[in-house]
């Protein structure tokens, strides 16, 4: 679904590629023993290392590495058994050995794809360019002091993964489904928790516009995009900026902009000449990183079932939509849920209720899963009191309604209310005789012709038998008794 | 000069095995010393106070049996080494006032063999230069004199001229240094003394101020080349928090002096011979090649044909790696900071005056070296001629055991020659800095003096690993020059 953009040239289409630095899930930082925990009070988690001490060296942390490999894995990408530390040197308070260890030419990490899934119900395939590890900077603090700033090196040094895509996407919502995508496969492989609002996902967003068929335009990189919303955002005022920059008679120059969420706009933030050489170069305190052999497969026999294959999964051997099945994959423990659900019930009544029902009001009261009051087994119960006529489904919302709020399980609240759907022919049979006695206005009409009023009967017979009674049977014995 | 300071370190750890002295009173006569030889320089720091209390210890220790391998011994510890609470500066203004919190992998490794710590040894600024006169502490002055009636004071060699000129004054009994490009062995020759840069991997870097990564090695000075052996075997050893360090046991260093080099193949890089180095050089040579043949080894002509590139390479890589190495200097965690209206005026006014000059330059060299449209002409040409000038010394050790060769071009100057061409005094290391390149080990030995009786060394090359061959071919010659000269300085403070 690309989003074609009309100009006064024609139709233009936006060309996007994104920089995903995801904050590797690890106890310690990439080349040091520090704790990597969000949230620690400033300056608690620093090394000798972490502060660039004089004499201090970098070690690699295993751990690092393998969730790298792992997210490959994830990305369906190529691992490289060998890659290479480079540093990348340039000056900022937050960054205390002036150069941040990077991968450049060598990254672990090679070409991958993945499958994103767009609001029309179609899916599509984003190429990933590379993953390299890298250290994060620390956190200048400018807002404390009237002419000093701070410095908090909690962060400096935690590991990042730099995931590159290829300019595959081609519009906010397909940039908006590949961030979700990627954030969904890092927390099934618990390589990243995805949290945007801490800092441990963040992006960078590249994007040109051509007319369709021409070669790629020149780019700008949009820094400073912290949320799904802002990278839409940052994207339709940049598409508009160079369309207009275009169309009248300029250039778009190749530079990194900065998206101010307050005036929401783009703005350059370095001119050509302020334009940093970072004089990348291995690193000569690590040795190249030559993954043994058999890790890859060791890890790749740890691997849970990605997001997309259990969407697959789910629509063929469940008979899902692509709507459901991307709704349920969602998160991992949303997709466990779900599984444990069905049980013996059908799979696309049970879809219905955890999607409609109970992720609606979760969503409502704002609650995670995992604080549901009722678990996926009480869930399952009440959709088999449905399934064998136990209730009606109209009855089981009232049900659910009170195994939300109380946690009983659905049987006892049938019980206990008596809420027992009713199927005795001989009881139904007599209300409606009752029913029929007390409006012989309505039945002449129906009789006349006013087929509506059919409603109107079931609705009595319900109301007498306070919604007990089996749709079906009020259904079929009101059509015997007034034909 | 007292029979105290002028003896060698295994004689002094059997004196102190029999109780002839303590460990208190060497370490007082050499404290002593210092104080008298205040002139040359030495240090930038001196800890009488804490070397005395650590004699204590080590007294005590001996006293109850648990003596460490060089219990006792007072020595001087390059101030590139950081030391825990002691000030640690690498000669710069930068860290004027930086006193590290944590200690040194190799200068743990000898508080742990028992040394006892003089202090800490004036260098040149971050290791940078061959003459000991870019230290923002002043120069080192030689404790040698010439003999020709000209009373300049010479260079003690650098970078590790105070650990040399320490050594060889009587001050200390051995001391530590770091070789990135001939850092020991010329400071070493200049002095008269052995030192020896083990093989890249050897020695931790871990808490060393690092100048070029893949180059710097910590090694070893002593005034002869037992002595040598044994402290390198104590700075030696892994290091997890070292990346580059080598997971491979230490021998018993000076166990292999035991042995001789009869049928020992010693290869003579002809490329060595350059043009403009002194006659009196090239009879050192000479006779060196002419000990070793009595000693009963083969001597082989071999090429080493790269060997000229290997001056350029060396100063595209090492600046380079050090225009990175330096960059946390900045002013804003430690060490010395001069404010400016905002943050690059604050790192322009801290680093200009927090680095002399040679340091300046060679982080210019260095970045310029490293930027865009010029990496590849020169870091990663750099990098292949390394491969290269490795390569020919593993082709050559496919069929020697030891390379000889001269350690310098020229016996110590004067302070201030050579100081307004900073090429003429790279020149210096011409003959040290391709074992650099390689990683391989090498040490020089007094071989003889000059015309105006001034040490000259002789340096020996080995394999990798083969730090056992080096000392070895070492030790040969060193029992052949019978090398006893000592420096006037010396002489003259016991007569």
């Amino acid at each position: 679904m690309s989003a074609l953009i009309k100009g006064e040239t024609g139709e233009w289409e936006i060309v996007i590629g994104m920089e995903i630095h995801a904050q590797v899930t690890a106890q310690s930082k990439l080349f040091s023993g520090s704790a990597a925990d969000f949230g620690a009070e400033q300056n608690t988690q620093v090394s000798f290392v972490d502060a660039a001490m004089p004499g201090m060296l970098p070690v690699l942390n295993k751990v690092c590495v393998e969730q790298a490999v792992k997210t490959g894995l994830g990305l369906n990408a190529v691992i490289n058994k060998t890659s290479i530390f480079a540093r990348k040197n340039y000056f900022y308070a937050d960054l205390p050995q002036g150069y941040q260890i990077s991968q450049f030419e060598d990254p672990i990490v090679g070409l991958g794809k993945i499958e994103i899934d767009l609001p029309d119900g179609t899916t599509k395939d984003i190429g990933i360019t590379r993953l390299h590890l890298e250290q994060d900077a620390g956190k200048s603090i400018h807002d404390q002091h009237p002419t000093k700033s701070f410095v908090d090196l909690n962060r400096s040094g935690c590991a990042l993964m730099e995931i590159v895509s290829e300019p595959d996407i081609r519009g906010p919502e397909e940039a908006a489904a590949y961030i979700n995508k990627i954030r969904m496969i890092l927390r099934y492989l618990e390589t990243c928790d995805g949290n945007m609002d801490e800092g441990s996902m963040r992006a960078d967003v590249n994007i040109s516009v051509r007319h369709p068929g021409d070669e790629l335009g020149t780019r700008a990189e949009i820094k400073n995009v912290n949320s799904v919303k802002a990278i839409g955002q940052a994207i339709d005022f940049e598409v508009a900026r160079q369309i207009e920059l275009i169309e009248g008679g300029g250039d778009v120059v190749q530079e990194t902009r900065l998206w101010d969420p307050v005036k929401m706009e783009t703005r350059s933030m370095r001119s050509k000449e302020e334009a940093h050489d970072y004089r990348y170069f291995p690193d000569p305190d690590l040795l190249p990183l030559v993954l043994e052999d058999g890790l890859i497969e060791k890890i790749k026999a740890t691997l849970p079932e990605l997001p997309d294959e259990k969407k697959h999964r789910f629509m063929k051997d469940y008979g899902l939509s692509l709507y459901d099945s991307s709704v349920l994959i969602a998160e991992k423990s949303r997709a466990e849920y779900f599984e444990n659900v069905i049980n013996d019930n059908d799979p696309k009544l049970s879809a219905n209720w955890v999607i409609n029902e109970l992720l609606g009001i979760l969503n409502k009261e704002s609650k995670a899963l995992e604080d549901s009051p009722i678990s996926a087994e009480q869930l399952g119960g009440l959709i088999a009191l449905i399934t064998d006529d136990t209730i009606s489904g109209k009855i089981a919302k009232e049900v659910f309604a009170e195994m939300y709020t109380s946690g009983k399980d659905a049987a006892v609240i049938v019980d206990e209310k008596g809420l027992k759907q009713v199927t005795d022919t001989g009881a139904i049979d007599a209300i409606i005789d009752k029913v029929i006695e007390a409006n012989p206005d309505n039945v002449e009409k129906y009789k006349g012709g006013k087929d509506k009023l059919f409603g109107f009967f079931v609705g009595q017979v319900m109301k007498e038998t306070g919604g007990k009674a089996n749709p079906k049977i009020v259904n079929d014995l009101l059509k015997k008794k007034l034909s | 000069m007292t029979d105290l300071t002028n003896m060698t370190m295994a004689q002094a750890l059997k004196s102190l095995d029999n109780k002839d002295f303590t460990s208190v009173e060497i370490t007082q006569a050499h404290i002593d010393a210092m104080a008298q030889a205040k002139d040359l320089n030495c240090f930038i720091t001196e800890t009488p106070e804490l070397a005395l209390e650590q004699a204590a210890a080590s007294d005590a220790r001996r006293a109850a049996g648990n003596a460490g391998a060089l219990d006792g011994i007072p020595i001087a510890m390059k101030d590139l080494f950081c030391t825990k609470g002691v000030r640690t500066t690498a000669a710069s203004g930068i860290l004027e006032n930086f006193i590290p919190q944590y200690e040194s992998t190799v200068s743990q490794n000898l508080l742990n063999a028992g040394t006892v710590s003089l202090g800490k040894a004036n260098l040149d600024q971050f290791a940078m230069g061959s003459s000991n006169t870019t230290s923002k502490f002043g120069n080192v002055i030689s404790p040698w004199k010439k003999q020709n009636g000209s009373n300049a004071d010479l260079v003690p060699g650098g970078s590790s001229g105070g650990s040399a000129a320490a050594v060889s004054a009587r001050i200390a009994m051995a001391a530590t240094g770091t070789d990135t490009g001939g850092s020991i062995r010329q400071p070493a020759a200049f002095c008269g003394l052995a030192g020896i840069k083990p093989t890249y991997g050897r020695c931790s870097r871990w808490g060393v101020v690092a100048f070029a990564s893949s180059l710097d090695q910590a090694g070893a000075f002593a005034r002869n080349v037992e002595d040598s052996a044994l402290l390198l075997k104590s700075m030696c050893g892994f290091d997890p928090k070292d990346s580059t360090s080598a997971d491979i046991t230490v021998p018993d260093f000076a166990a292999a002096l035991t042995q001789d080099i009869k049928g020992k193949k010693i290869g003579i890089p002809k490329e060595y011979r350059i043009d403009g180095v002194p006659d009196e050089i090239v009879k050192l040579w000479d006779n060196g090649i002419d000990m070793l043949k009595d000693a009963g080894a083969e001597i082989i002509d071999v090429s080493l044909p790269h060997t000229k590139y290997a001056l350029p390479t060396y100063y595209v890589i090492a600046p380079a790696e050090a225009s990175s190495n330096l960059a946390r200097y900045d002013g804003v965690r430690y060490g010395t900071r001069v404010e400016g209206d905002n943050l690059d005026k604050t790192y322009e006014n801290t680093r200009a005056a927090g680095f002399g000059d040679e340091v300046i330059r060679r982080i210019m060299i260095g970045t310029y070296a490293l930027s865009s449209g010029y990496y590849d002409a020169y870091y990663i040409k750099a990098q292949k001629v390394r491969r290269l000038i490795s390569n020919d010394f593993k082709s050559v050790f496919e069929k020697c055991d030891a390379l000889l060769t001269p350690t310098a071009p020229s016996a110590a100057f004067a302070i201030g020659e050579n100081e307004d061409d900073p090429v003429k005094m790279y020149l210096n290391d011409v003959f040290t800095i391709p074992a650099s390149l390689a990683g391989l080990p090498g040490m020089s030995v007094p071989a003889g003096l000059d015309s105006d009786g001034l040490p000259l060394g002789l340096q020996i090359i080995g394999r990798p690993w083969d730090e056992e061959m080096v000392l070895r071919v070492g030790q040969t010659i060193e029992t052949a020059a019978n090398f006893t000269a000592q420096p006037q300085l010396a002489t003259d403070k016991a007569a």
